[in-house]
């Protein structure tokens, strides 16, 4: 889990038996005493505090707080007083249409992304590295990188001023005599709206990984390859892309342990304006099922099993890059 | 065209015209699909009514300049209290996630220490699930922060990826100078705000860039926690007002002060309202700009 530690680990068989005569530290092979290392490093306990705090009480005690997917909650009885009904929500879950939707709607989207999104910084971040201009290449660097840093409200507003009913295309259609163009209500245009939002917000951030694999391709091998007559296309046929691939390959596995994840605000924005037939991912499905109508338990059911698909598909995901030879979203210890 | 490619290596062939002029039109394009709704945004929030009226909307060709769009949004109504809900926010929010993440990656920055691996894990395992909408709705309503601008910074305070990015960087530097100054008798805390904080500037500001961007640009967590308008971040103000289109120019968008007098014209209003919410992100990150690949990296590689 953690990275091997360079500090002499304490040996399991070194009990708490006698404290005394471990206090003389420095004796090869062996720690101070426990006692020692709580005086020694009790500052960077209090330092760790608060943010340790922060997580228990806002990741660990929620997560207990998912036992309410097996009750049948309601607020004014709370966790404790509220009557356990087992897996029946699962089991009304697993029935409504609805959810389904939502399960198909998540898969549809994390595919198209995987086809139309994932290539786009690769290229880009390519293009971005053959710009030999230092100053050139940091200008459009800013460019690309900038919607990132955009709320999805923004960058939906953007769009809806730009592709919209009312917005600059459908302004210039009307000026010049036909009809307005609106993709922002359109199911149809649905997943081409929400894949080019994704690209344009995210697809400039998204080189800088690959720009940073790029410039650690040696560069000796593309002169001896241009040495041998090896064309442009040729040299990153089999020097560029072979250096990238360590990289592709773990995002795409990180992707995996990641589909169910399609984003959340994008969806949630515009959903009325498209429907909840193409629109609604597992996110806002939770999201209505409760804040709307009001059983927090089976929103907190649809909640848990979103997550329990996800843990499975990161530890699935590990493996797999782990047996790859790559790090994963942690070590092996 | 010679400038641009000045520094090509003398191995490589020249391009070909065709090649080269495919690249940079690539290039522009891309400049400009990013570039041109912010310029027409811009550009509508300062056009007088004339202009707009003309353009029939979105205004493209600059047709004179009026800051009556702002001096509306700004003259006290509930675009002003939002900017300052969303400052606050920020500001708060951003100091006590930075400094319980510096603190935090530091306090675990050193192998061996006493709980270092399970405090770790503990970190690390929050990567691997998360705990769900509707349970840390119940908790935050449980701990009566519904309505109450800690619900926008609490929650998502610290961020085990930032934390985890931190501890890295913090580890990979050189370790004699600490120890020196500790051999001297000095303490942690002199240590991580003398010796380690001003040799990691770069990674503090860039995760602070992270959180305060974070906090600028949260959405969700008011929908959730925060039911009265009047405590509402700028992003929902965004959504109301122009991407659900809410009718503007009621008494309670622009300040008592101007009540009656010309204002400026509903869509220059709108946009205005969307480059106040763009300008803080775009001012303050070319700053931080040149410390992004190194971040980054560290975190693809130590994550």
């Amino acid at each position: 889990m953690t990275e091997r530690s360079t500090a002499v680990a304490p040996a399991p068989d070194r009990g708490p038996a006698r404290p005394a005569r471990r206090r003389a530290a420095g004796r090869p092979g062996r720690g101070p005493s426990l006692r020692a290392r709580w005086r020694r490093d009790r500052p960077l306990l209090l330092m760790t505090l608060p943010a340790i705090g922060l997580l228990a009480v806002f990741h660990y005690v929620p997560t207990f707080g998912n036992v309410i997917a097996f009750q049948q909650y309601n607020p004014w009885d709370g966790v404790l007083g509220s009557p356990w009904v087992g897996f029946y929500q699962f089991e009304r879950l697993f029935t409504d249409p609805r959810f389904w939707n939502a399960v198909g709607n998540t898969l549809v989207i994390a595919a198209v992304q995987l086809v139309f999104f994932f290539p786009v910084p690769i290229a880009l971040a390519i293009l971005l590295d053959s710009v030999l201009t230092r100053r050139l290449r940091l200008v459009l660097q800013s460019i690309v990188y900038m919607p990132h840093f955009f709320s999805w409200v923004l960058v939906v507003t953007l769009f809806q001023q730009i592709l919209g009913g009312a917005g600059l295309i459908s302004q210039a259609l009307r000026g010049a005599g036909y009809a307005p163009l609106e993709m922002m209500a359109n199911p149809d245009a649905f997943l081409l709206v929400v894949t080019s939002q994704m690209v344009w917000k995210d697809a400039g951030w998204g080189t800088i990984i690959f720009l940073a694999a790029l410039a650690a391709i040696d560069q000796n091998l593309y002169e001896s390859a241009a040495v041998d007559g090896a064309d442009r296309w040729r040299r990153m046929w089999h020097i560029t892309l072979p250096g990238l691939r360590p990289v592709i390959v773990l995002l795409l596995i990180l992707k995996l342990g990641d589909i169910l994840n399609v984003g959340f605000e994008q969806f949630y924005l515009q959903r009325d304006a498209f429907g909840a037939g193409v629109s609604e991912v597992m996110d806002t499905f939770v999201y209505h099922q409760t804040l709307v109508t009001g059983n927090f338990s089976a929103g907190a059911a649809a909640g848990l099993v979103k997550g329990v698909v996800g843990l499975v598909l990161i530890l699935v995901a590990n493996k797999m890059a782990h047996l790859m030879g790559e790090h994963g979203v942690y070590k092996r210890a | 065209m010679s400038t641009l490619f000045e520094s090509r290596p003398v191995w490589a062939e020249r391009p070909s015209l065709p090649a080269r002029a495919a690249k940079n039109t690539v290039l522009v394009a891309v400049a400009v699909v990013i570039l041109l709704p912010i310029y027409v945004v811009v550009l509508t929030s300062l056009s007088p009514a004339s202009a707009v009226t003309a353009a029939g909307g979105l205004v493209v060709v600059p047709g004179g300049i009026s800051f009556q769009a702002y001096a509306d949004l700004f003259s006290g109504g509930v675009v002003t209290r939002a900017v300052l809900v969303s400052l606050g926010v920020t500001a708060v929010g951003t100091l006590v996630s930075l400094a319980a993440t510096v603190l935090a990656a530091y306090g675990l920055s050193r192998p061996g220490s006493l709980l270092h691996r399970p405090l770790l894990f503990a970190v690390l395992l929050t990567f691997l699930f998360a705990p769900g909408m509707i349970p840390l709705y119940l908790l935050v309503s449980d701990l009566g922060m519904i309505d109450s601008y800690a619900s926008l910074i609490l929650p998502t305070a610290v961020n085990a990826f930032n934390l985890v990015v931190m501890r890295a960087f913090f580890m990979n530097l050189p370790g004699e100078i600490a120890d020196s100054a500790r051999m001297d008798g000095a303490g942690e805390w002199t240590i991580l705000t003398r010796l380690v904080l001003p040799m990691s500037k770069g990674v503090t500001a860039v995760v602070g860039l992270f959180y305060a961007v974070g906090y600028w640009n949260a959405f969700f967590n008011a929908i959730l926690y925060i039911n009265d308008n009047a405590k509402w971040p700028l992003q929902l103000i965004l959504r109301q007002y122009v991407q659900q289109g809410q009718q503007l120019n009621s008494s309670s968008l622009i300040g008592d002060a101007v009540q009656g007098t010309a204002s400026a014209p509903n869509l220059a209003v709108q946009m205005a309202i969307v480059v106040v919410a763009l300008v803080p992100v775009t001012v303050v990150y070319p700053l931080v700009q040149k410390h992004f690949t190194k971040g980054v990296i560290i975190g693809a590689v130590k994550g």
